[in-house]
């Protein structure tokens, strides 16, 4: 006993050395089976076959990692879920919203992500770490555990501590014995630091403040840009000014004559209702009201039938009835008699008395009138008040329609005086129509 | 007992000259103590900075010069955009993908040494785990680097995060580079883990013998007050082998994710199966290339002889062998594929490969992968350190090149030949990939002058002193000795632990 605390009555125990493993095994069991419970033995390194030796019971961390793991698997799961099923669903090529197998990397990730931690934090948590003051630390003799010593300390908070007996039992091939004092120094911190923690707990909060301020406060500046992104290119943006071109646009001109892929329009009579080679018409001008005594003075040369590019048969007069549902008959009504549901409804407001323009009826005398060619490009091109649909119909549908509005104008021969039917109501075209209706243009 | 295979650890191949029964010692010479091995890695740590090693001080001038490089072009990237770079259309992967699939596969073998081989009980591994590991986590933040950088506007590098934000958008998690950010980042958090708690106990045997207060301070705080007790052994033995168990899956996914960056999209020469076991290989043949050419020369200058052994260096050079001709079967088998699959695009794709443009490059792949590390057949070379390292260098150019071979020549010619370039990098390219290794040696030197360079408490495990004498038991049932949890049983000089079974 080469210990000068003896007298000291503050002890945290006992401790004992040995060189070797059989030392410390042999000691451990001794301990172990005298019942004593606030023990440890200090080695190096793991001990094989020690924790039988103590009667370590194994520890619960598989169970807490494992329960980890499998709430990894949920919260993977459901972080997929929600994000890409639910708040913000991915349309990728009409693929599912939610697919498993796309999603299974990411849930292995955050399984294991779980588990890891938790095996690691677990285990720091069991051992009570991180715990750096520990009065054995005290000891000079004990540093050398973590090097080439074995040590058992039986503390003296266990109950049945007598220091005289645990004494005796680790006696046995023990190279040195030993007690601890209790550790009665308290490692203050030095004076300074106080104070700079101090300053630094108060400086962390000027980043949070002007934060708050920021998002709170209104201000007449622009908003700072931290980072200025793309924002600000050396470049001019489309249908902006730039002095550096003669005309001052920033966008170039197409080369005069320039064709846009698939617009060459070289068939006259599909694209514009008149012969090959005449002259391409403009919006057509009848209102004399608008636009002088010459209005629809120059007529062009509409085309009378249908143009050769089209194939007028039942298929084609039923893509027309479709086109002109879609696309005429909310003004012109379902029979062509005016009576759409805009002008039912215009009329019910009596809208007229805001300079409402009713759609005319495509049956009256006036619209029989009109040739096919014409007919062809008050689709395309509207009339007066009516916009044109060449933009939203293609040529070949807009000659469906005029073989359409053909057939209802030959089948119906209702006036837009007549009351509207009722909204189910079909007209039956024929195609015989159509051919009845095409010859009797021809004359005009 | 199958631990106690004298063989089991040296490819199944007795070494010549030695009872075929006995396992090699693990930690080589007459008088090794416990604190031998303490004193002989804790030493190096220990060395008076004014006489620190020239070698070393040299190493960390030239490698913090190119970190340095790094930072300027990392700063010349950012404030100005990585259109200075050399990607452009239509190679827009160019070397930044190459380097980070490059540096995350150097970034393999750490984990697997520390993980697979422990799970395998391949005791061999106690010397060389720990910079194994070390190097895996300086290169994986290597990797990080450039996918973190390619985004282009790093200062939304959170857009790759599942966090809430104002735009009330999410990330797609069907996209492979989304599962990349998982799979990565995942890897290095859990490998730092794993460094990190397999060195509490070496911290803790630093700090006991620290002579001064700084170093007393630095240790003890990263040692969390270990004191060796058994009952924390216990659980710590029980964690490490659940981290074992849980990266080893992990390894394997992260390359495999990786490999799905490439093999998930329709690019002839990209869009095939066999990307995830190729990669993986390739990962581990580049992992252990990378564990030769650091640890030859450390263990040269630091004094570490009798620990990381020749017959280290020999098992680890027959793995590259090994895995060496994994990827030579896998580049056989993409151009198998490409002609068996009769698709003209990749048909085309591979000849390209090897005649076309790039020709160079996969001629160089081919050699150095997978014609240079047959050498180690001869028992002979794998003894020579001069032919170690050499291989083990070339065997990283030629992975390098593997990476780029794949990116480059499949991304410059797609299906439209009016498409195709030529990829040219800058000199921003050169020195960022140059700076990166500025970055992993400064971590790396650093690492070997400041911490605990083998797993002390690990190496003492496999000494024959470790075990107790069979005069008791190991436990009623026997099961102990089927714990894999335990560092392992067999020592040196034939004092093989025997199995006994009866109870004290
Ligand atoms: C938004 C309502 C609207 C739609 C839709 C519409 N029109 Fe008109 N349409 C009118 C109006 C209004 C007029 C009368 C214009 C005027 O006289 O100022 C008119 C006039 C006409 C005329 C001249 C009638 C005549 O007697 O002079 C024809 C022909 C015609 N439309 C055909 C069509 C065709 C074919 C479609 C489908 C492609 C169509 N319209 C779609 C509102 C519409």
């Amino acid at each position: 006993m080469s210990d000068q605390n003896q007298n000291q009555p503050e002890i945290h125990g006992v401790v004992a050395y040995y060189d070797d493993v059989d030392g410390v095994m042999n000691a451990s069991r001794k301990i172990r089976d005298a019942g004593y419970k606030k023990w440890d033995a200090y080695t190096p390194f793991p001990v094989h076959g020690i924790d039988e030796a103590m009667g370590t019971k194994p520890t619960i961390l598989p169970w807490i990692v494992l329960g980890m793991g499998l709430t990894g698997l949920v919260v993977g799961l459901s972080l997929q879920y929600f994000t890409n099923a639910v708040d913000y669903v991915f349309l990728i090529s009409g693929k599912p919203d939610w697919s498993l197998p796309a999603n299974i990397p990411v849930t292995f990730e955050i399984i294991i992500l779980f588990s890891a931690y938790t095996a690691f934090f677990g285990m720091l948590a069991l051992n009570k770490f991180p715990h750096l003051s520990n009065p054995l630390h005290k000891l000079e003799r004990f540093k050398r555990v973590t090097n080439d010593r074995f040590a058992i300390c039986v503390e003296a908070a266990d109950a049945n501590f007598d220091r005289a007996r645990v004494e005796k039992l680790l006696g046995v091939g023990a190279e040195h014995i030993e007690t601890c004092p209790t550790d009665t120094t308290r490692a203050a911190l030095p004076i300074w630091f106080h104070g700079v923690a101090a300053i630094l707990t108060c400086a962390s909060f000027i980043p949070l403040a002007v934060a708050f301020k920021g998002r709170f406060a209104t201000s007449e500046k622009p908003r700072y840009h931290v980072w200025p992104d793309m924002d600000w290119q050396r470049k001019r943006k489309t249908q902006t000014a730039w002095e550096g071109f003669p005309d001052g646009r920033a966008m170039r001109l197409p080369v005069a004559g320039t064709v846009a892929e698939g617009e060459l329009r070289d068939d006259f009579e599909l694209y514009f209702g008149v012969a090959q080679g005449s002259e391409v018409p403009d919006k057509i001008r009848y209102d004399v009201a608008k636009f002088g005594a010459d209005a629809g003075a120059e007529r062009p040369e509409w085309l009378a039938a249908f143009p050769a590019a089209v194939n007028v048969d039942e298929a084609f007069l039923e893509r027309g009835r479709q086109r002109y549902t879609i696309y005429c008959s909310v003004c012109h009504g379902k029979q062509g008699n005016g009576m759409g549901a805009v002008a039912v409804r215009a009329n019910a407001l009596d809208a007229a008395q805001w300079g409402w323009v009713p759609p005319k009826s495509l049956l009256s005398e006036n619209a029989k009138a009109y040739s096919n060619g014409e007919l062809f490009h008050v689709a395309s091109n509207g009339i007066s008040t009516m916009a044109g649909y060449s933009g939203q119909v293609t040529a070949k549908d807009r000659w469906a329609i005029v073989a359409y509005v053909r057939a209802i104008q030959a089948t119906q021969g209702l006036d837009q005086t007549e009351a509207p039917r009722d909204a189910d109501y079909k007209p039956v075209p024929t195609i015989e129509s159509v051919r009845v209706s095409d010859s009797s243009a021809a004359g005009q | 007992m199958t631990t106690t295979d004298p063989t089991a650890s040296f490819g199944g191949k007795p070494l010549k000259g030695q009872d075929p029964r006995v396992r090699p010692a693990l930690v080589e010479g007459e008088n090794e103590t416990f604190s031998t091995v303490t004193e002989a890695v804790a030493r190096v740590s220990e060395v008076p900075v004014k006489e620190t090693n020239k070698a070393w001080l040299i190493g960390f001038g030239v490698s913090v010069t190119l970190l340095g490089v790094l930072g300027l072009m990392l700063l010349h990237l950012i404030t100005t955009g990585v259109g200075v770079w050399g990607n452009n259309n239509p190679v827009y992967w160019g070397w930044p993908i190459v380097n980070f699939v490059f540096w995350v596969g150097i970034g393999h073998a750490g984990t697997l040494i520390s993980a697979v081989l422990f799970l395998t009980r391949q005791n061999w591994r106690t010397g060389v785990n720990r910079a194994a590991e070390a190097m895996t986590i300086f290169a994986v933040i290597c990797a990080g680097l450039f996918p973190g950088v390619h985004i282009g506007r790093i200062w939304v590098a959170y857009w790759l995060f599942p966090l809430p934000n104002q735009m009330n958008m999410w990330p797609n998690f069907r996209s492979p580079l989304l599962w990349d950010v998982f799979a990565v980042s995942t890897y290095a958090s859990v490998s730092l883990l794993f460094w990190y708690m397999g060195m509490i106990p070496d911290l803790a045997t630093l700090r006991d013998r620290a002579i001064n207060t700084p170093r007393k301070i630095a240790y003890g705080i990263f040692a969390m007050g270990w004191t060796g007790s058994s009952r924390h052994w216990h659980r710590y033995e029980r964690a490490y082998l659940l981290l074992a168990a849980l990266a080893a899956p992990l390894v394997f996914s992260v390359h495999s994710v990786v490999s799905f960056d490439f093999a998930v999209s329709q690019v002839p020469g990209w869009h095939t199966t066999i990307f995830p076991p190729y990669f993986v290989a390739g990962a581990i043949f580049s992992g252990f290339a990378m564990v030769l050419t650091l640890m030859v020369p450390a263990r040269q200058f630091f004094g570490l002889k009798h620990i990381i052994t020749m017959k280290h260096i020999d098992v680890m050079c027959r793995i590259l062998m090994a895995t060496g001709m994994m990827v030579g079967y896998a580049y056989m088998i993409e151009f198998f594929m490409a002609w068996y699959g009769g698709v003209q695009y990749e048909t085309f794709a591979f000849v390209n490969r090897a005649f076309g443009n790039y020709w160079w490059a996969y001629w160089i792949m081919v050699s150095c992968n997978v014609i240079f590390p047959q050498i180690f057949w001869s028992k002979k070379m794998r003894a020579n350190l001069w032919v170690v390292m050499l291989v083990s260098i070339t065997t990283n150019i030629g992975m390098w090149f593997e990476r780029f071979v794949i990116t480059v020549t499949s991304l410059s010619r797609d299906f439209v030949p009016s498409s195709w370039g030529y990829f040219s990098p800058t000199y921003v390219d050169m020195l960022m990939f140059l700076g990166s290794f500025g970055l992993f040696f400064t971590l790396f030197l650093l690492f070997l002058r400041f911490l605990p360079t083998v797993a002390i408490a690990e190496v003492k495990t496999v000494m024959p002193q470790a075990h107790a004498h069979g005069d008791h038991g190991h436990g009623k049932d026997g099961h102990v000795d089927a714990d894999p949890t335990s560092y392992g049983t067999a020592g040196g000089g034939g004092s093989v632990a025997p199995a006994s079974k009866q109870d004290a």
